[in-house]
């Protein structure tokens, strides 16, 4: 028996506009629309992607379908709580137009197919709305550069901009698939079927086919050659909000994270790094720890840590704490935060930098102004602090490797992973469970060359290495710190007319090329360390905006939201102290400067409406304003605070965000939450500081975030928007801080121009 | 020594100095409670020690011996189960790696002031959660204490 032709299928398919060319040559008149970096057909990929197992039937790389009717999503990003299995699995059941209930995620396998192609627009130069020729070129380029890299990485609020194309591809494909298998059953043509809530129905008597009872003959039926995806009013989940996968087994004890790893055989490590940054180890004797009970070994893994294993954790950290390490401390001995503090300042007087924003000539208005507006604003290192300790297990046998980890690259460590072991990334298993919080901590591969160091010499036991918190903490990939200084001057109605922004600060994206690739480390501009400033979204005639790459011997990572994370309070305190300076309303002053921006104006009106911006505060409390653009997605804050003998007390946040077409608007609520509670952390306590090289804070007493004491009650409103999505799980940390210290002014008169927050009694 | 477990007596070899958390983990896989900070910070390993509130990385397995541990594991009594209904009701746990201590601080409060206040919440739930799950946390605790109620009355 032979299938229609998918021509046959074709002829009666109601092509949209947008028509998605998955197979062939383009010849025919077929619509070729790319498919973030690579062709439609490539990121859909094939049933062999997908490896099934035991009666499972994979149809592409996205999914499988077992007799019993269950839909297998393949979701090739890491669970951290963002809720990206369901989100992503929904684009796929959406357009298969499964039931939800019937839908199962996987983890995917590390594949190319699974590229995120969208995680490298986030170090686009080029302002979000530059639709110019280069800088659409540069997007592409970025975009086809995730895919040859095939980079499979969790981050950057880029996994719902990636998978909206190619997962609901992926479900659409399939969901052709099965109607041509159901056309060919019932001869009849696929016009005249339709499918909805997992079954196939058919001509009228003919009860419906289960997807479980077509999925055999569906993988026979060749791919289509093109493809339409659902208009908005067609879609049945894309919009609600569907209830979460992994939420059962996180209220049982049944979730496996990173640290829940037990393969069989397991020996447990801990590890202590010289406490100064660059400092080297001089002796070890691992004698007293050899001489407790059930340690197993205890060495030096490199010339910067300390190894003990043993029979548990437990008696691990014991047997470390019995060490006495003697590190030399190297060149690193006598820095101090205030020291990093001074070489942030001297940049302003050495150099120039780099320019990523030149409209008129700021420099000269400035020169030419009588009055001027001057600011200095200075943010500390942060250290990520996820409340799962960095840990990782591994193990090396007979020449395979085998990692457990809470990864948000696991492209990126599996190939650490066999740099370590000294054999093909092809050799290397890399499993992920769920993570315990990842905020760019788990971007970094520290803890997989060091778990698989280890395992190199356990014998071919899986070990398990686990940081102590103290350690997470003092040996992180740091926030950097950032000074900032402004200089501006206001036009007769008191608006910019003059707008001059330097930024101070280590570059992020410099250290984390020297992790990754450190041939191809070089000082260079970095989109990552300005993002935020230089594309501001306010019209202001002269306007330049300087980047000063400072290096400093304290390692610099990506910390949720990023560069975003400081530029935002930098830039929209000084703005609302140029309001106050104008004795204008900070929301009104906005607004008159968005007059071309009305997706701006929309999100900052609706927070403004929410927080009741306007309204008399009740009585000892003010609010404070702020918008920010980040990640594809603008976020406006309106934040209602009071001091209590001296200590800042946040009551309510009202939080609008514009992500263009929402998911699951429950999961967003959720991250609008989390993105607020770890920024309002970091704004009210988060501070790493320094002393003889070494990180002062160790665990949560010194380095503490918010408590359900002090918790804020949130509410948000999500714009409504066709547009393709945006980032979610970032864009709502960037405005918090300057929201609060904005209303901190409102409150008490006084600018503080530092985080974290700390008025002056 | 012999721990009581979830309603099972549990045989295991080990110093009587060595946290709870540790045992349960390594030594027994239950893997639902937490390590988190290792000092009594965080709560991330709270489990509930004679349905009381404890933090079991700073707790000598020696000293609880004999009485009974609740992990989250164990086989849900009213009060628990109400805590974990209301918890998926609300979708509360982001990341999930607190919950499992956040569920049993919360059933701790919930068989000592079954209506609690906000100002009990904020006085018993001293847990973290990097996450920020703590506005969901606090409407599910009050969802668990409605339905409890009603299911007395």
């Amino acid at each position: 028996m032979s299938p229609p032709s998918p021509d046959a299928i074709g002829a009666h398919a109601p092509w949209s506009r947008r028509g998605f060319l998955l197979a062939g040559a383009a010849a025919g008149g077929g619509l070729l629309v790319g498919c973030g970096g690579a062709a439609p057909a490539a990121r859909v990929g094939q049933g062999s992607d997908f490896a099934p197992s035991g009666d499972q039937v994979a149809l592409n790389a996205w999914v499988k379908i077992t007799p019993d009717d269950r839909v297998i999503v393949a979701v090739p990003r890491s669970e951290m709580g963002q809720g990206v299995h369901t989100g992503l699995a929904m684009l796929v059941a959406d357009e298969l137009d499964a039931r939800w209930d019937q839908v199962q995620v996987e983890a995917a396998p590390i594949a190319r197919v699974y590229s995120n192609t969208a995680l490298l627009l986030n170090v686009s130069p080029f302002l979000p709305d530059d639709d110019g020729l280069l800088a659409r070129l540069t997007r592409d380029s970025l975009q086809t550069a995730g895919y040859a890299l095939a980079l499979q990485v969790t981050g950057g609020s880029s996994s719902l901009r990636d998978a909206w194309e190619p997962m609901r591809l992926a479900g659409a494909a399939a969901r052709h698939q099965l109607l041509q298998a159901a056309a060919w059953q019932w001869q009849v043509p696929v016009s005249e079927l339709r499918v909805r809530d997992g079954l196939v129905h058919g001509p009228a008597g003919r009860a419906p086919l289960r997807f479980g009872a077509l999925v055999q003959a569906a993988a026979q039926q060749a791919a289509p050659r093109e493809l339409r995806l659902k208009p908005r009013a067609e879609r049945r989940l894309i919009g609600q909000p569907v209830p979460r996968t992994d939420v059962p087994a996180k209220v049982n004890g049944q979730a496996v994270f990173g640290l829940d790893v037990r393969p069989e055989g397991l020996v447990y490590a801990a590890i202590a790094h010289c406490p100064v940054f660059g400092g080297q180890l001089k002796s070890l004797d691992p004698a007293p720890a050899l001489a407790l009970q059930g340690v197993l070994q205890a060495f030096a893994l490199n010339a910067q840590s300390v190894v003990v294993v043993a029979r548990n954790s437990w008696l691990a950290q014991q047997g470390l704490l019995r060490l006495a390490p003697v590190w030399d401390e190297g060149p690193n001995a006598q820095l101090q935060s205030s020291s990093i503090s001074a070489r942030l300042r001297q940049a302003f007087d050495q150099e120039d930098g780099t320019r990523f924003r030149h409209e008129g000539d700021a420099v000269q208005v400035l020169a030419d102004a009588k009055t001027r507006i001057e600011a200095e604003y200075e943010v500390p290192f942060l250290a990520h602090s996820a409340l799962e300790p960095v840990n990782c297990t591994a193990q090396v046998k007979d020449g395979r490797v085998t990692v457990w980890c809470g990864s948000q690259a696991p492209s990126l460590a599996r190939m650490k992973a066999a740099e370590v072991a000294g054999v093909d990334s092809a050799q290397v298993t890399f499993e992920v469970p769920f993570l315990g919080g990842g905020f760019g901590r788990r971007l970094e591969s520290d803890m997989v060359e060091e778990a698989v160091a280890i395992a190199l010499r356990t014998g071919g036991a899986p070990v398990k290495l686990t940081w102590s918190r103290e350690e997470d903490v003092q040996h992180d990939l740091y926030r950097p710190a950032a000074v900032s200084r402004f200089s501006a001057t206001l036009d007769p109605q008191g608006l910019p007319r003059a707008w001059r922004h330097r930024v101070a600060a280590p570059s992020i994206g410099l250290d984390t090329v020297r992790r990754l690739m450190p041939r191809l480390a070089l000082d260079s501009p970095d989109k990552n360390h300005i993002e935020g400033a230089f594309d501001l979204p306010y019209a202001i005639p002269h306007l330049e905006v300087r980047q000063l790459r400072v290096a400093t011997p304290v390692p610099v990572g990506s910390w949720r939201s990023v560069g975003h994370s400081y530029n935002a309070f930098f830039t929209e305190c000084f703005l609302d102290e140029l309001a106050h300076a104008a004795r204008q309303d900070p929301l009104a002053y906005r607004l008159a400067m968005l007059a071309a921006k009305p997706r701006h104006r929309a999100v900052l009106q609706a927070a403004a409406e929410l927080g009741d911006w306007g309204q008399p505060a009740p009585a000892g409390r003010a609010r404070g304003l702020a918008l920010h653009e980040s990640f594809g997605a603008l976020c406006a804050q309106v934040a209602e605070v009071s001091l209590d003998a001296g200590r800042v007390r946040v009551h309510r946040v009202a939080c609008a965000l514009d992500c263009g077409t929402v998911v699951n608007p429950d999961s967003v609520d959720a991250q609008l939450q989390s993105a607020i509670v770890y920024g309002l952390s970091a704004a009210l306590m988060g501070e790493i500081t320094l002393k003889n090289g070494r990180v002062e804070q160790s665990n949560f007493p010194s380095y503490d975030a918010l408590r359900m004491a002090d918790m804020p009650v949130i509410r948000t409103r999500l714009m409504p928007s066709d547009a393709p999505p945006g980032g979610v799980g970032e864009p709502g940390t960037p405005p918090i801080a300057p929201a609060v210290a904005n209303a901190l002014f409102a409150l008490t008169g006084q600018r503080l121009r530092r985080l974290p927050l700390r008025p002056q009694a | 020594m012999k721990l009581q477990i979830n309603g099972q007596t549990r045989d295991c070899d080990v110093p009587p100095e060595m946290p709870l958390l540790w045992v349960l983990r390594d030594e027994l896989g239950l893997t639902g409670t937490k390590f988190g900070c290792g000092i009594a910070a965080c709560g991330a390993c709270t489990v509930e020690l004679n349905g009381v509130a404890t933090r079991a990385c700073v707790m000598p397995v020696g000293s609880v011996a004999g009485q009974a541990i609740r992990t989250i594991e164990g086989a849900p009594d009213r009060t628990v189960a109400a805590l974990q209904a209301a918890w998926v009701q609300h979708q509360t746990p982001q990341c999930g790696y607190c919950q499992s201590g956040m569920i049993l601080a919360a059933a701790s409060l919930l068989r000592r002031s079954p209506q609690p206040s906000d100002a009990d919440i904020d006085a018993a739930i001293t847990n973290l959660c990097r996450c920020g799950t703590y506005q969901r946390i606090r409407a599910a605790i009050h969802t668990a204490a409605q339905a409890l109620q009603g299911s007395r009355a």
